[in-house]
C-alpha cells in the first residue's frame, strides 16, 4: 500500500526510480553538512591562523575553543550528516526503493539538529573547552554530552532505516541479483556506524553521567572506550569515502568493477577488524600490554590495510579497465591521459585516492606501529596524518560526489560551474602541502593540540629546530589555499542549492559534469579479455608500495637513533 | 562487466585474474612483514613502549615523587627542585596543571626507570629534541626503563591538551657525560 502510495521520478542519467522522500532526505541532510562544514571551516582559518606562530591570531582560550569547534563540526557534523545522504542514496535511490517510514527519518533529522545545536552551544559559549576528545577528567557542561548523544541517537536511527531499506527493497523486488557494489560497501559503512555508535552510548552516557556527579570515570577506560568510537568512526569514512569511489568512478568514466568477490571481501574486512583500532591511540599508554597494543593496533596481522590496499588497486584499475574497453588502449596510461580532468566529480575522485592512499595510508600505518608511535604519538603528524585521510581524502571524495548530487538529487545546475572545476585543484593540492608540512613539522617534535610553540610563560626556555618555523609557514600556506577550496565549495554548493538554475530536460548544454548529460556507455555484458586491462595501474601500485617501504623503513631508522627505552 | 552502481546478476563468486591476485598476494605479503617488524623489534630494538605498568592513586605518586625529591635533591631551578639519583635507581616525575616535576639530572649511558603519573588530567610527556613521546594519565604509572644515550640540556613539553597553560607546561632534564666530574649528592 505505502509502496503505491509513493511518488517516484525516473532520473534521466541514471534510470534509476527515486523516491520523493529519498531526494528529501539526502537533500536536508545535504544541506545540514553544508552548514557544519562551514562552521567546522572558518574554526579551520582562525586554527590555522594562530597555529602560524607569525600570525598568531587567538588568545589561549579561544584557540582551544575554536579548536574544539573544528573537531566536532567537521569529523562528527559535516561527516556524519554527509553519510547519512550516502545512506540513502545507497539504499533507497540505488535500489530503486521507497524509504521505510520516511517520518523516522525525518525525527533523526531533527534528533540530530538539535543535538549538534546543543554541543556547538556549549562550544562557543565556552563550556566545553574539553577539545575533540574531551579526556575524562577534563570537564565539560552536561549538555555537551547529551548533545552528543543526541546525535548519535539519531544517526543510529538512520542505519536502522538504511537496512529496512535494504529488506523492503529485497521483499519489493526493486532490483534483480545482488545489490550493486556501492550499496554493499555502503552496507559495511552502516555496520560499522553501529558498532562505533554503540561504543559512543558506551562512553558518553557514562561521562554524562560522571559529569553529573553520579557515577566515577576511570580515565585509561574512557581512553580505550572513546576511542572504539572517536578511530571506528574514522573506518566509517573509509568504506564511505571507497563506496563514493566506486561511485564516482562508474558516474564519472563508467569504471568496471573487476572482480565483485574481490572488492566485496575486502569491504568484509573491514568490519571484521575496525574496533580494533582503538589501539592506534593508546600505543604509549600506561594501561595496555605490548602483547595488546601489537595485536589490536595491526588490526589483526593488517588485514584491514589489506582491505585498503585490494581498493587502492582495485579502484584505479577498474577505472583504467573501464577506459580501455572504450578504446583507450595505447601505452599505459593513455586512459590517464584522455581521462576527463575538467569533471570535478573526477578529479576529485583522483586527488582522494591519491592523497588517501600516498600521504594517509603509508602515514597511517607507520605511526600507527607500537614502536615508531613513541616519535609520532601526540605530535604534529598525526594532524598531519589524518588531515591526508580525513579530509584529502574523505572530504574531497564528497565535495566530488557532490558536483553529482546537485544535478541527480537536486536537480539543478552548479553555479559559477568554472570554478567549481578548479575547486578539486585549489584543495587537493593546499592540503597536500599542508598535511605534508605538518607531518614533517611533526618529526622535530612538534606538539599538536597546543597554543604556543615559544612557550611563553615557561618556567624553562625552549626552542624548536629554526627550519621549524619555516616548515609551519609553508603548512599555513598549503591550508589557506585548501580553506580556498574548501570556500569555492561551499560558495558554489550553496548558492546552485538555493539560487542555482533548474536543469533543463533533455539538455545538450548545461553546467554540469559532462557525464551527466551524456553517460559513460554501457559496458559490453559478460567477460572481457583481461590482458594488459589494469598494466598502467600494476605501475601506479608498484610505485604506492616502494614509497611504502621506503617509509616505513626510514622510520624504524629514525626510531632507532633515540634514547633506549623499554 | 558492470559499474559499482549496477546489480551483479548471475554468479559472481569467480576467480580473480592474475593481475589482481598478484597485487593481493604483494600486499598480503607486506602486511605480514609489517606485522613481524613489531614482535621482532621487542626481541632486537632497543625501544620499546612497554614499561611497568601499575595503576595508582594520584595521592600516593605525589608522596612518592617527594620522597624521591627529599632523598637525591641537589638544587633547585626557576623554583622547581634538581635532583640527581644514582643509576639504576627509580626516578619520578610528576605531571599536573601545569608543571613537571622535579628537574632530572642523569648520566649518560646509565638506565634508570623512570616513572610517569598525573595528578589530575592526562598530560602528554614529550622530550625534545629526543622526540620521545609517551601518555601521562592519572591513576596509571608508566615506568619506563631509560637510557639516556646523548649529554645535554633537554626539554619536557606537555603535549596532551591539560587547560589553559598547556603550553606553558615546560620541565627540565640535564644529561651528564661520564667523564664529566662527579657532583655532591650522588652514591
Amino acid at each position: 500500500m505505502t509502496a503505491a502510495a509513493a511518488t517516484f521520478r525516473t532520473c534521466p542519467t541514471t534510470g534509476l526510480k527515486v523516491h520523493s522522500q529519498a531526494d528529501a532526505l539526502i537533500k536536508a541532510n545535504a544541506v545540514a553538512a553544508t552548514v557544519s562544514l562551514l562552521i567546522g571551516g572558518v574554526a579551520a582559518v582562525l586554527v590555522l591562523l594562530t597555529r602560524w606562530q607569525a600570525v598568531h591570531l587567538l588568545p589561549a582560550d579561544w584557540f582551544y575553543r575554536i579548536l574544539t569547534v573544528h573537531g566536532m563540526s567537521m569529523l562528527i557534523f559535516f561527516i556524519i550528516f554527509f553519510e547519512m545522504a550516502v545512506l540513502y542514496f545507497a539504499s533507497a535511490v540505488m535500489l530503486n526503493s521507497r524509504v521505510p517510514a520516511p517520518s523516522l527519518g525525518w525525527a533523526a533529522f531533527v534528533l540530530m539538529v538539535v543535538g549538534a545545536l546543543l554541543v556547538e552551544w556549549m562550544m562557543w559559549s565556552g563550556q566545553a573547552d574539553v577539545l575533540f576528545t574531551s579526556y575524562v577528567p577534563l570537564r565539560a557542561h552536561p549538555l555537551y554530552y547529551l548533545g552528543i548523544i543526541l546525535f548519535a541517537v539519531g544517526a543510529l536511527v538512520v542505519t536502522g532505516l538504511f537496512f529496512a531499506t535494504l529488506v523492503v527493497a529485497k521483499r519489493e523486488r526493486t532490483y534483480q541479483g545482488s545489490v550493486p557494489l556501492v550499496t554493499f560497501g555502503g552496507a559495511t559503512a552502516a555496520i560499522i556506524a553501529v558498532i562505533t555508535l554503540l561504543h559512543g552510548a558506551a562512553v558518553y552516557i557514562p561521562t554524562f553521567l560522571w559529569s553529573l556527579g553520579l557515577m566515577p570515570m576511570d580515565p585509561e577506560v574512557y581512553r580505550l572506550i572513546w576511542w572504539g568510537l572517536g578511530h571506528s568512526s574514522q573506518q566509517i569514512n573509509v568504506a564511505a569515502m571507497v563506496s563514493i569511489w566506486y561511485l564516482l568512478g562508474g558516474l564519472t568514466i563508467g569504471a568496471v568493477v573487476l572482480n565483485e568477490k574481490i572488492s566485496r571481501s575486502a569491504f568484509v574486512l573491514y568490519v571484521l577488524f575496525i574496533s580494533m583500532a582503538s589501539a592506534h591511540h593508546l600505543l604509549v599508554d600506561p594501561g595496555f600490554s605490548p602483547a595488546w597494543k601489537v595485536w589490536n593496533t595491526s588490526y589483526a596481522m593488517y588485514l584491514a590495510v589489506l582491505a585498503s590496499m585490494v581498493h587502492g588497486f582495485t579502484v584505479p584499475a577498474g577505472m583504467e579497465a573501464g577506459m580501455r574497453i572504450r578504446g583507450f588502449t595505447k601505452g599505459l596510461f593513455e586512459w590517464l591521459r584522455k581521462a576527463p580532468w575538467g569533471d570535478p566529480g573526477f578529479s576529485s575522485l583522483v586527488f582522494s585516492v591519491i592523497i588517501f592512499g600516498f600521504l594517509g595510508g603509508i602515514t597511517g600505518v607507520t605511526f600507527g606501529t607500537e614502536q615508531i608511535n613513541i616519535i609520532a604519538h601526540n605530535t604534529f603528524r598525526i594532524p598531519g596524518h589524518f588531515h591526508a585521510t580525513v579530509v584529502g581524502g574523505t572530504a574531497l571524495a564528497f565535495m566530488g560526489v557532490t558536483y553529482y548530487v546537485i544535478p541527480l538529487i537536486f536537480r539543478k545546475q552548479i553555479a559559477f560551474y568554472p570554478l567549481a572545476r578548479l575547486q578539486p585543484y585549489f584543495f587537493a593540492i593546499g592540503m597536500t602541502v599542508f598535511s605534508m608540512a605538518m607531518t614533517f613539522a611533526g618529526t622535530f617534535g612538534v606538539p599538536r593540540r597546543h597554543y604556543d610553540i615559544s612557550f611563553s610563560g615557561a618556567p624553562f626556555a625552549a626552542q624548536f629546530n629554526p627550519a621549524v618555523d619555516l616548515i609551519i609557514g609553508v603548512m599555513a600556506v598549503g591550508g589557506l589555499l585548501a580553506s580556498l577550496g574548501g570556500g569555492i565549495y561551499i560558495l558554489c554548493t550553496v548558492w546552485s542549492v538555493f539560487f542555482g538554475k533548474p536543469l533543463p530536460a533533455d539538455a545538450k548544454v548545461a553546467a554540469v559534469p559532462a557525464a551527466i548529460l551524456n553517460p559513460p556507455k554501457e559496458p559490453p555484458a559478460g567477460d572481457v579479455e583481461h590482458k594488459g586491462l589494469t598494466s598502467g595501474t600494476l605501475v601506479l601500485v608498484a610505485v604506492f608500495l616502494l614509497c611504502f617501504i621506503a617509509y616505513y623503513f626510514v622510520n624504524w631508522k629514525l626510531l632507532s637513533a633515540v634514547w633506549r627505552v623499554g | 562487466m558492470n559499474t559499482g552502481l549496477k546489480s551483479p546478476t548471475g554468479i559472481w563468486w569467480k576467480p580473480a585474474h592474475k593481475a589482481e591476485r598478484l597485487w593481493v598476494q604483494i600486499a598480503f605479503a607486506w602486511c605480514m612483514v609489517l606485522f613481524a617488524m613489531m614482535p621482532l623489534w621487542h626481541l632486537k630494538g632497543a625501544q620499546n613502549p612497554s614499561g611497568i605498568r601499575a595503576t595508582v592513586v594520584p595521592n600516593d605518586f605525589a608522596k612518592r615523587t617527594y620522597e624521591f625529591i627529599n632523598t637525591y635533591k641537589v638544587g633547585d631551578d626557576h623554583g622547581v627542585p634538581v635532583v640527581e639519583p644514582p643509576p639504576g635507581s627509580d626516578v619520578y616525575l610528576m605531571g599536573r596543571m601545569w608543571a613537571w616535576e622535579p628537574v632530572l639530572r642523569l648520566r649518560k649511558g646509565a638506565q634508570y626507570t623512570l616513572h610517569l603519573s598525573s595528578l589530575d588530567v592526562n598530560h602528554g610527556f614529550s622530550l625534545a629534541p629526543v622526540n620521545l613521546n609517551f601518555q601521562v594519565v592519572p591513576g596509571y604509572d608508566y615506568g619506563l626503563r631509560i637510557t639516556p644515550t646523548e649529554a645535554g640540556e633537554f626539554t619536557i613539553m606537555c603535549n596532551e591538551f591539560c587547560g589553559i597553560n598547556h603550553h606553558a607546561m615546560v620541565g627540565r632534564v640535564i644529561v651528564l657525560d661520564d667523564a664529566a666530574p662527579v657532583p655532591g649528592g650522588t652514591q
